[in-house]
């Protein structure tokens, strides 16, 4: 039988304040103090809960139904990859190592994301943002086992997949840069975790991550990333918006709120942009075919669209952040300097690395007039000759590590950039370094934090870094074999040139098989 | 003023959609990337319920746009009706 509902249904905004804000109480057994104790230690005061906005008034019947039909989405297309071996439509297999990258790299954050945003949920004592952050929460975990699982696939051919997104985090010396980014913001309260991941991370700079990536990825016919990549930023619009509601309810609730959240904008903004130099040098040297340079996504996606930002937030009393001055002079060169310095340590890398072919380097030398030829393009003429030769460069000796973005001192002064630059602070009769003026300006507001960091390269040398029984002393002992038997990279499989790897060989013969009869 | 925007994947979902905010925004600039298609427009930009549901001849509720969404920037407002997204200034 057929009944028909005359009724209407309750709109979007009376059904939103139905099912979150209408189920939330105050505690009476116990003070809401003691209930939410995190809630006021950061110094952030807020008045009224109630004051805060939700966008996207999404409740959880409409949450699992979206998200149900992005899944379908993305388990078809991942399905029709494998069975077509979809792995032999990408450019040139070279383009898998930004994927590993990513998987080593980024998977394991969507993995702390998840943590960082469940947490934050528990310990707001407000039911619109414990809502939001529950969800956020949820697609979080959702992104890391996506991820994980379209990857997974590339793993049944290519090296350098075996190790999955969890091993290596905790290791490898260049994946403890987005590591030690999460750490630092899961290891503050609730307010600053949210002005680092949800607003800093997820507004002002998660479209230079994603967009460009997954453009590449679909640039370079790799259908698997592209797909987790879109299904994954489909939540990303929810995501930003939670950030930036949460900086504006801060900001409206108390004047008094104004300094901390200016100071949080400044570190978590330089932050962030440190860890984007992985980014940079993914789309200026490791995509085969090149969506846009790092330079130009940076002036679209920070530069015109976090102009735009900032001036909405002028009215609040938020200013740009001082870092931007030097943001402006590094954006020529960050890239470059990035892999300069992998091609040093493919040995210690779990990706492979190449020297840009005569094509490529035109390619960079007119998206980067004012760099590319002065500084870096001799640079890889010379590493050519010397390959050519047979004395390939590797750089043996291991770099000091910033004590707070924990990047090698790989990058110039902003007004020199032929001079590294570096930075000292004295803590109670310790010298610390620092890789810039914004990583210094960071350890020296809480030095007692960033005292505690694992440095690899100091946990290298204190002798932590080798498997379990190993014997130092022991005849023969070869230290850097050892560390990378401790992160398990392969040796002479996972890393290296890309020239002359199995990956190479390996697609170059698949491939052939795919589009001939012998 | 600033400038807000709006990206989706490139599909058959969403082809009636960009289609509705190009028509209802005059001022409005396509821009289409691999895979991806994003609207540019100066202050404001304005997703009208009824126009998609003109198009897809099938009843619309604004929360779809979240499936195929991949980037905005912008103040959002959404109702039944409209979603829209502005910098105030
Ligand atoms: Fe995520
Ligand atoms: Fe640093």
């Amino acid at each position: 039988m057929d009944m028909k509902a005359n009724k209407k249904k309750l709109g979007l905004k009376e059904k939103y304040a139905h099912m979150t804000r209408g189920l939330d109480w105050q505690t009476t057994y116990q003070p809401m103090d003691k209930v939410f104790p995190q809630a006021t230690f950061e110094g952030i005061k807020i008045h009224d809960w109630d004051k805060w906005e939700d966008p996207f008034r999404l409740t959880m019947d409409a949450y699992w139904k979206y998200q149900a039909e992005k899944e379908r989405k993305l388990y078809a297309v991942l399905d029709a990859f494998a069975q077509n071996n979809g792995h032999l439509g990408i450019t040139d297999a070279r383009y898998l190592n930004a994927v590993k990258l990513f998987l080593t790299g980024i998977s394991p954050l969507e993995y702390v994301a998840h943590r960082g945003f469940a947490a934050a949920g528990r310990n707001f004592p407000g039911v619109g943002p414990r809502v939001a952050c529950l969800m956020q929460s949820i697609d979080e975990i959702r992104h890391a086992q996506t991820q994980i699982h379209a990857l997974s696939n590339y793993n049944k051919f290519y090296e350098g997949f075996h190790a999955g997104a969890a091993h290596q985090i905790e290791r490898i010396w260049y994946l403890s840069v987005p590591k030690s980014f999460f750490d630092d913001a899961f290891s503050a309260g609730p307010f600053e975790w949210m002005i680092a991941i949800g607003f800093s991370f997820e507004y002002v700079l998660t479209n230079l991550l994603f967009v460009p990536f997954m453009s590449g990825a679909a640039y370079n016919g790799d259908m698997a990333t592209v797909t987790f990549g879109f299904s994954a930023q489909s939540d990303e619009a929810r995501h930003m918006t939670l950030g930036l509601e949460c900086i504006k309810f801060m900001l409206e609730q108390d004047p008094d709120n104004l300094p901390i959240v200016q100071k949080w904008i400044d570190k978590w903004a330089w932050r962030g942009i440190r860890v984007l130099t992985l980014v940079g040098m993914m789309m200026d040297y490791m995509l085969p075919k090149r969506v846009m340079s790092w330079k130009e996504a940076w002036e679209i996606y920070f530069e015109q669209n976090g102009g735009a930002l900032f001036n909405d937030l002028a009215k609040y009393g938020i200013k740009v952040p001082d870092c931007i001055t030097q943001c402006t002079v590094d954006k020529e060169h960050i890239s470059h300097q990035a892999w300069c310095t992998f091609y040093q340590y493919a040995h210690a890398s779990a990706f492979h690395t190449w020297l840009p072919n005569a094509e490529e380097m035109d390619w960079l030398s007119a998206k980067y007039p004012n760099t590319f030829d002065k500084y870096y393009r001799p640079r890889y003429e010379q590493w050519r000759e010397m390959a050519d030769k047979g004395e390939r460069f590797y750089n043996n000796t291991l770099p000091m590590l910033c004590q707070v973005c924990q990047i090698p001192m790989v990058f110039t002064e902003p007004d020199d950039p032929s001079k590294i630059c570096y930075r000292e602070s004295d803590y109670n009769g310790e010298k610390y370094h620092t890789c810039s003026d914004g990583c210094k300006h960071i350890f020296d507001d809480e030095p007692e934090k960033y005292i505690q960091a694992w440095l690899p390269v100091h946990q290298i040398y204190q002798g932590n870094c080798w498997p379990e029984g190993t014997d130092p002393t022991a005849e023969g002992f070869d230290p850097m074999a050892k560390v990378l038997e401790w992160y398990h990279i392969e040796n002479g499989k996972d890393n290296l040139d890309y020239e002359g790897s199995g990956d190479q060989a390996n697609f170059a013969a698949w491939r052939g098989a795919a589009t001939q009869n012998t | 003023m600033s400038t807000v925007f709006i990206a989706f994947q490139t599909n058959e979902d969403t082809r009636p959609i960009v289609e509705s905010i190009l028509a209802d925004n005059p001022h409005a600039v396509l821009d289409e990337q691999p895979a991806m298609v994003k609207i540019n427009a100066e202050g404001q930009l304005v997703i009208k319920r009824e126009s998609i549901e003109e198009r897809i001849g099938r009843n619309f509720d604004l929360q779809e746009l979240q499936i195929n969404l991949i980037t905005l920037s912008g103040n959002i407002d959404e109702d039944d009706d409209q979603f829209t997204l502005a910098w105030k200034n």
